[in-house]
């Protein structure tokens, strides 16, 4: 007989390791705000939550539509005839309306320049899902994806956890404003290469979390030369498509491949997601779309273990057939996501504070890093702390995103009210301004003390917090944020 | 001169891709394809194949709707549709689920018990149906190359949620017709060793309470038997409870969670039961299963792992007003059971009278029909051979006992409560007209 005293043992490697992500430091700025939230009246000196990507902005846009249209969902009297076909519809393949509803929207959001096969639309649950799902079809325990970085950091979670395959970061660096070049590209792939590692696919995310940004032409077509040189997968996450509010124009993979007529298109595949662009986090609305028909099979029979739920995919298939609605939403999102963006940024930028020049997402990239004591992610750390616990405001430092220079913060918008925002910019003027953090000449290394770091960022040091809890992708459903109209 | 194609070297997939274990390559598909071609349809298609595969419960319907009919705000984010309840709930991807969902769920598992059992809502961790639970639940309690034994014959689904993309086995603990497929002491024992002869490193047991494709409760005892071997092997136990709340007798159904709380939670961290709303309210479509656990780590890695397949918070809120309102499911539930209760024995007579005997079963949506004495051969063969008929002469798809595991041929499952009972009497009369023929032409042979 074989007994095992160890408790541990009971579980698997997969359930005891850290793969999961949560046990980072990164959230302590989730505790802080969770254990003080801010609330415009009841708590106007709590923390200000500017880490959650999420897109507020528009729901009275959908909560109109969907008053106007009570038949789009199964449980009022008007749409109740169709509860049990929806019911009882759980086929992977999707309900055809909700695929064709889906691909219409996607090709809207690409302003018609490409149109989807409701016929490659493959569910999964969430963004989240489909990472995973796509990595379990492309890669081998052991394989690599190449990731440019900075990336989203629940890409480790995702695409490594129960896959056990590895992420090589290509590194991005400030210098050429974080774009990706081609040739860090052949060095991260070739260093890969010789240190045994099989790279599988390149994975990027378009416009990308945390920057902000989108892929010109030119850097496109370059991954997909290269991509089919190498003979790998090309994995595009576009789940910010309808983010991009100012020029230039968003351009999908999907146009490139129509325009590279000697790309292999069996190698790329898209993910998508109604998180973002629609708002819709807790819909759970995950898309993979592939030009490949073994992953498309594949994955559709994978998406077993995430499927959207019918309910949701009914009044989704409503929602985006509504050719009127969607000009209006997509118009509207990205006019108030341009004015968000310009008043905070703008706002930063009188106080000397600049950010990465973007036109997308739901965030920004501030540059901090003349606010160090000294270049290093151990400073950018203290920085963090003092800005969550002096300033209260939960940014997300660059570190989080494996930004490979310290300094940069990722600070979100969409997520609350134009007051709030309002609130925000304050804080930072008055910290900025009040000299409690001295500009600090990024050239002279052996600045000393003559930076008057506030007195509480020794507090912080020694408080050691315990994990956060909650998981970082929600707010708590008492979160004073969302209530605040 | 002859021209020089180059060939694109095929662009390679993982081996998870490319292999067979998500089990849809099995000649059972057969089954489904002759019913896809040539769906029945009552006055459209009066001779088409029907559909007795799909262990579907529709029987209840019309209790869902008029619920729904009554109570419309339960889909309207609370009244007057405020845009700050509707923001709320689409924004709502906390993996722990909302509150009064779980509360719902936990009282509503509780009230299919009897009350014998009580659940915290705080270990109810919520998962896009049970196929994605057992799935998590496997990635949690093993590791690749890692078994559970389950008994057979099971769920053919299992296959793929258990082994496809966890890389763990499953080893069968068989069962006998003899003694009922009872899962006995040997027989959990035999498995056991089989694994450790072959290095193989069981985690856990796997049972579906009831069974499908059994159609009975799993007894008492033989739950403290297998309670008892758990813990003998420091190993986990997984009760898949799916079809807890289609029980003909509320009675006859003991869950493993009662016979924890009589005994004071004691030893129940090796425990963990499944628990979906696709069978007893009849919901497959919106995804909604649980996982159970009385181990404190689990619940928190399931609950993490749960962010690949939460379940949509639109259902969620639905089913919370839906769950929360007790005259509803009380009224649910009892009724539910009784007409499941009417259609089982119905089917049971109507078979009968053709001369075919089923195992005597008291739960789920089908009944488990003996054929083996009217096979050509007491083999694999014979049983497909009988089977090909049913599906092509009698038109009518049920699932062969080899897709099951079984171990002894001429078993299968007959779903009953996926169609309406007009259909079923159509089913039960072309299986009669097929059992009289094969009698004549035996008789003819004789």
């Amino acid at each position: 007989m074989d007994l095992f005293s160890n408790k541990q043992n009971l579980l698997s490697k997969i359930a005891i390791n850290d793969g999961h992500g949560e046990n980072s430091p990164y959230f302590d700025g989730w505790k802080a705000y969770d254990s003080n939230p801010f609330h415009p009246t009841k708590n106007p000196d709590g923390v200000i939550q500017m880490g959650l990507a999420e897109n507020q902005l528009c729901f009275d846009l959908i909560t109109e539509w969907i008053k106007e249209h009570p038949e789009a969902s199964i449980c009022t009297n008007e749409g109740v005839d169709e509860f049990k076909d929806i019911a009882i519809f759980q086929d992977y393949h999707g309900l055809p309306a909700f695929r064709n509803a889906v691909a219409k929207f996607m090709g809207r959001v690409r302003g018609d320049k490409v149109t989807f096969d409701p016929n490659n639309i493959v569910m999964s649950g969430g963004a989240t899902g489909a990472a995973e799902t796509i990595s379990f079809c492309l890669a081998d325990p052991g394989d690599a994806f190449l990731v440019p970085s900075p990336y989203y950091p629940a890409f480790d979670r995702d695409i490594r956890w129960r896959t056990g395959v590895q992420l090589v970061p290509v590194t991005c660096e400030s210098s050429n404003c974080f774009t990706l070049s081609l040739t860090a590209l052949e060095v991260a792939y070739t260093k890969a290469h010789e240190a045994g590692i099989k790279v599988k696919g390149l994975f990027i995310n378009n416009p990308s979390n945390p920057l902000g940004t989108i892929l010109d032409r030119k850097t496109l077509t370059g991954i997909v030369r290269f991509v089919n040189e190498k003979n790998i997968h090309l994995v595009c996450d576009e789940i910010y498509a309808a983010t991009v509010f100012s020029q230039p124009d968003f351009i999908s993979i999907s146009e490139i491949l129509e325009e590279e007529v000697d790309c292999n298109k069996d190698l790329v595949h898209i993910l998508y997601s109604l998180s973002k662009d629609m708002g819709l986090p807790g819909f759970r609305v995950g898309i993979i779309y592939s030009y490949n028909k073994q992953v498309i099979s594949c994955a559709r029979k994978m998406s077993s273990f995430g499927l959207v739920s019918t309910q949701t995919q009914h009044v989704i298939a409503s929602l985006l057939s509504d050719d009127g609605f969607v000009e209006r939403f997509i118009t509207e999102s990205a006019k108030r996501l341009a004015f968000r963006h310009k008043t905070l940024t703008d706002g930063l930028s009188s106080i000397g504070i600049s950010s990465l020049k973007s036109n997308a997402g739901l965030f920004f990239w501030m540059d901090l890093r003349r606010l160090l004591k000294e270049p290093t992610e151990e400073e950018e750390m203290k920085l963090w702390r003092i800005i969550i616990n002096e300033v209260k405001l939960n940014v997300s430092p660059g570190s989080s995103f494996h930004c490979s220079e310290p300094g940069w913060f990722r600070v979100c918008f969409a997520n609350m009210d134009d007051e709030t925002m309002e609130v925000a910019l304050q804080r930072i003027r008055h910290f900025v301004q009040e000299d409690k953090v001295v500009e600090v000449p990024v050239k002279k290394p052996k600045w000393k003390n003559n930076l008057r770091l506030s007195f509480s960022s020794l507090k912080c040091e020694d408080a050691m917090m315990t994990p956060c809890v909650m998981t970082p992708n929600s707010p708590l459903p008492h979160s004073p944020l969302v209530r605040a109209v | 001169m002859a021209i020089e194609i180059e060939q694109q070297p095929s662009v390679g997939l993982s081996k998870i891709a490319v292999s067979d274990t998500h089990g849809e390559d099995s000649p059972y598909f057969a089954g489904w394809k002759a019913y896809d071609e040539n769906p029945y349809h009552e006055s459209n298609n009066p001779d088409g194949v029907i559909q007795m595969g799909l262990a579907e419960n529709q029987v209840s319907f019309d209790l869902l709707e008029k619920y729904l009919e009554q109570h419309s705000e339960a889909s309207n984010w609370g009244r007057g549709t405020g845009i700050s309840a509707f923001r709320e709930n689409a924004l709502y991807q906390d993996y722990h689920g909302l509150e009064t969902f779980r509360k719902a769920m936990a009282s509503f598992m509780e009230k299919i018990r009897g009350g014998r059992a009580k659940f915290d809502p705080n270990r109810v961790v919520l998962t896009a149906g049970a196929t994605a639970a057992n799935e998590l639940l496997t990635f949690i309690l093993a590791d690749p190359g890692d078994a559970l034994l389950v008994p057979t014959p099971y769920y053919p689904g299992f296959d793929r949620d258990i082994r496809w993309r966890t890389g763990v086995k499953i080893v069968p603990i068989h069962t006998d017709s003899k003694n009922n497929f009872r899962i006995t002491r040997q027989a959990l024992e035999e498995a056991y060793s089989k694994a450790q002869s072959q290095n193989i490193k069981v985690r856990g047991v796997l049972i579906t309470n009831p069974s499908n494709p059994l159609g009975a409760a799993v007894e008492k005892t033989v739950l403290e038997d297998i309670l008892e071997f758990v813990t003998c092997k420091n190993i986990h136990l997984v009760s898949d409870e799916i079809y807890s709340g289609s029980v003909f007798c509320p009675n006859e159904f003991v869950s493993v969670a009662e016979i924890l709380h009589a005994r004071n939670y004691k030893d129940a961290e090796r425990v963990h039961i499944v628990y979906s709303l696709s069978k007893d309210l009849g919901l497959p479509g919106f995804r909604v299963g649980t996982i159970y656990s009385y181990n404190d780590k689990v619940v928190t890695t399931a609950r993490r792992m749960s962010s690949f397949s939460l379940v949509s918070s639109q259902t969620q809120h639905l089913l919370a007003s839906m769950l929360s309102d007790t005259k509803f499911t009380d009224n649910y539930i009892k009724t539910n059971r009784e007409r499941l209760r009417k259609r089982y024995e119905f089917i049971i007579e109507g078979l009968r009278k053709s001369g075919i005997e089923c195992l005597k079963g008291n739960a789920g949506l089908f009944c488990w029909m003996n054929l083996s004495p009217y096979l050509d051969t007491p083999t694999r063969e014979g049983e497909l051979a009988i089977w090909d008929s049913i599906m092509h002469e009698v038109k009518l798809n049920i699932s062969p006992g080899s897709s099951c595991h079984c171990s002894e041929p001429g078993w299968f499952r007959v779903c009953f409560a996926n169609m309406s009972q007009q259909t079923l009497e159509v089913a039960l009369k072309r299986l009669h007209d097929f059992m009289e023929k094969r009698k004549i032409e035996k008789s003819l042979l004789l």
